[in-house]
């Protein structure tokens, strides 16, 4: 077990910085989802903590020990790759036995961890079987125990749900989740996924361009997202945003209506609503002129525009709702639920 | 296509017979001609029938002189060296262009593109081009009149390093990272993985490498002057010419006949893997 410290760690490819000063502490046992938009840099930074590749400028350490210069094999580590990566003309047993074999551990300890991974993973039956003849599901598996014997101190895993059907991505994703717990190693987990990233991590680190745009827990990224980034990543449906200048606590939408709120700021602002936290009320300050209807069976999500303007905005209302279309809805929401950013920035100004 | 057209059918059967027989006569005529004795041979026409001396032929061929009134090894002697000879070609050219095309693909080194396209080049430069300074070389090595002289020549092979830099291209980046994780080192992930995941593709080549070698003609004539080391191949033109009497075509062709059974047991055995070799993509 053990804690991972980044300090100021850069990625470069020739002239190219892909990572930028990338900095978090990651505590002993902790579940760490790094998520972010496509080409991002999240494998990068997974792959530099393996060590497959190379650190441009920074610092990395597992346990209190600088590993920037470790082989892969020497830093303790193991990693579940996106197509799995298990070696094709190996059975199952051999695949999960393969690492250990090379540490030159006892024949009698290999069978003995084999077979205890095999039983927590459910793949005893498989274990004389190649990985051509498993379903993905149970190559993903096998994948996670030759993790498992490995003992490691660390879990890295490059999203390795995203070749599962959906039904399928969610049991793994619990079982990943579980297995973790009960192993207490600390891992780190890459996914685009925000879905996943809220559901298996102790903490989120939010990448974009190759920034930490914000590093905390699900619910303090849901609750005080730190940019508009951040903002319209986590959530779904995703947050709207809505131009406006603000006053002596009053904010000013594009159609003149006000809401109270923004206290600590002064001009052009965005102002952050959750579709689920707007809602129906005859008076409220909101209009949306309705657009369409869509029903998800527990809620149904409006979509539409600011009334007098073409900000498209989203409600999210509990039950069925199928009438209105064309007509102007009104809407209100708590002081204690607006978000409000900085427009120039895109920070979070705190109220 | 499954069509249901009896006249079609006979055609398609007609060509095909056609094309058995015309591959299968001159076989047929070596086997034929190894049957007989040496004065039947010598009579128009030729026998289209198997006769009685199989034996005796064959075992004058094998372990006697060979070709009466010369001074040729005993042909299981040509058979064994032509064997060392295409062994040492196959295997050799096998492991030299598995380990290059390993470092090619693999490590980075400087000049790696310059050193892929000085073999690439050699492509261009088959054995008949560089003869005389390839056997001054030899010469100069004492080589000549040895295996080694025989077959350390051919072995360097563009082509085979080639095809095994494709090969490995095809391997996934992850299967050697998950290797380096498990703390596989370059050669054990070269022994334990990469050799594995090209069985097939070892085997196809090994093929066509062993007929290459067991069909050389050119170099063996060269560099061999004693008896003891003639191939098989070269002896059967120089049986031909021996001593200035007619062919003796019985020999001859019983000697053809044992030339050819090590290619075809080889395609034989290998068959199934060569054909995978040749066609499998996936990985
Ligand atoms: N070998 C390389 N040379 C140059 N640029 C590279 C190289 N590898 C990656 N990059 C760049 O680094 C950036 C980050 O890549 P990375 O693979 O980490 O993205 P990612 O966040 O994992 O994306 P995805 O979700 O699509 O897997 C990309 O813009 C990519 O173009
Ligand atoms: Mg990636």
């Amino acid at each position: 077990m053990a804690s991972i410290t980044m300090k100021d760690l850069v990625k470069a490819y020739g002239d190219t910085e892909v990572l930028h000063h990338i900095e978090g502490d990651i505590n002993d046992g902790e579940f760490i989802v790094i998520v972010g938009p496509s080409g991002c840099g999240k494998s990068t930074l997974l792959r530099m903590v393996a060590g497959l590749e190379t650190v441009t400028s920074g610092e990395i350490s597992i346990g209190d020990k600088v590993v920037n210069k470790l082989e892969p094999a020497d830093r303790d580590i193991a990693m579940v790759f996106q197509n799995y990566a298990l070696y094709p003309h190996m059975s199952v047993r051999e695949n999960m036995a393969y690492g250990l074999k090379i540490r030159k551990i006892a024949k009698a300890e290999i069978d003995r961890r084999v077979r205890e991974a095999a039983d927590i993973l459910e793949i005893g039956q498989y274990l004389d079987r190649k990985p051509r003849q498993l379903s993905g599901g149970q190559r993903q598996r096998v994948a996670m125990g030759r993790a498992i014997v490995r003992n490691p101190q660390v879990f890295l895993f490059d999203e390795p749900l995203s070749n599962l059907d959906a039904k399928l991505r969610v049991q793994m994703r619990l079982e990943i989740r579980k297995l973790q717990q009960r192993l207490g190693v600390t891992s780190i987990y890459v996914t685009h996924d925000q879905v996943e990233a809220m559901t298996l991590g102790d903490r989120l680190m939010v990448l974009n361009g190759g920034y930490v745009e914000q590093f905390g827990t699900p619910i303090e990224l849901y609750d005080r997202p730190a940019t508009l980034f951040v903002a319209g990543f986590i959530g779904s449906p995703s947050m709207n945003f809505l131009p406006a200048e603000a006053k002596d606590g009053t904010l000013t939408l594009g159609n003149g209506a006000t809401v109270s709120g923004g206290g600590h700021s002064t001009g052009a602002v965005t102002l952050g609503i959750r579709p689920e936290h707007l809602m129906h009320d005859e008076n409220g300050p909101i209009g949306i002129s309705v657009q369409m209807f869509e029903q998800l069976g527990a809620n149904t999500l409006l979509h539409g525009v600011l009334e007098g303007t073409d900000t498209e905005i989203v409600a999210s209302m509990p039950g069925h709702v199928s009438t209105g279309e064309g007509s102007v809805m009104r809407f209100s929401a708590e002081a204690s639920v607006l978000h409000v950013f900085d427009a120039a920035s895109g920070k979070r100004i705190e109220e | 296509m499954i069509e249901n057209r009896p006249i079609l059918n006979m055609i398609s059967h007609a060509v095909l017979i056609l094309g058995v027989v015309i591959v299968a006569l001159p076989i047929w005529i070596t086997f034929v001609a190894a049957t007989h004795d040496p004065v039947r041979m010598t009579q128009a026409p030729i026998p289209m029938l198997p006769g009685g001396y199989f034996w005796e032929n064959f075992t004058q061929t094998l372990f006697g002189g060979g070709l009466s009134g010369t001074e040729s090894a005993p042909v299981w002697r040509m058979l064994l060296n032509s064997m060392m000879m295409a062994l040492m070609i196959s295997f050799g050219k096998i492991a030299i262009s598995l380990l290059s095309a390993f470092a090619i693909v693999y490590f980075k080194f400087p000049f790696r593109m310059g050193f892929f396209w000085l073999i690439f080049i050699t492509l261009m430069l088959p054995v008949e081009v560089r003869i005389l300074p390839t056997f001054q070389v030899i010469a100069d090595l004492g080589m000549l009149n040895s295996y080694w002289g025989l077959s350390i020549p051919l072995i360097a092979s563009a082509t085979a390093t080639f095809m095994f830099r494709q090969v490995f291209l095809t391997i996934p980046d992850e299967m050697l990272e998950s290797a380096r994780i498990d703390g596989a080192g370059p050669l054990r992930f070269f022994w334990d993985i990469l050799i594995p995941l090209s069985r097939t593709n070892i085997a196809a080549l090994f093929v066509i490498l062993f007929i290459y070698g067991w069909n050389q003609y050119l170099w063996p004539l060269l560099i061999t002057t004693e008896t003891d080391m003639t191939t098989i191949v070269m002896s059967i033109k120089q049986m031909l010419e021996a001593a200035e009497q007619s062919p003796q075509w019985n020999i001859i062709m019983m000697t053809a006949l044992l030339a050819m059974i090590p290619p075809v047991f080889v395609v034989v055995a290998m068959q199934r893997l060569f054909v995978q070799g040749l066609t499998e993509t996936d990985k």
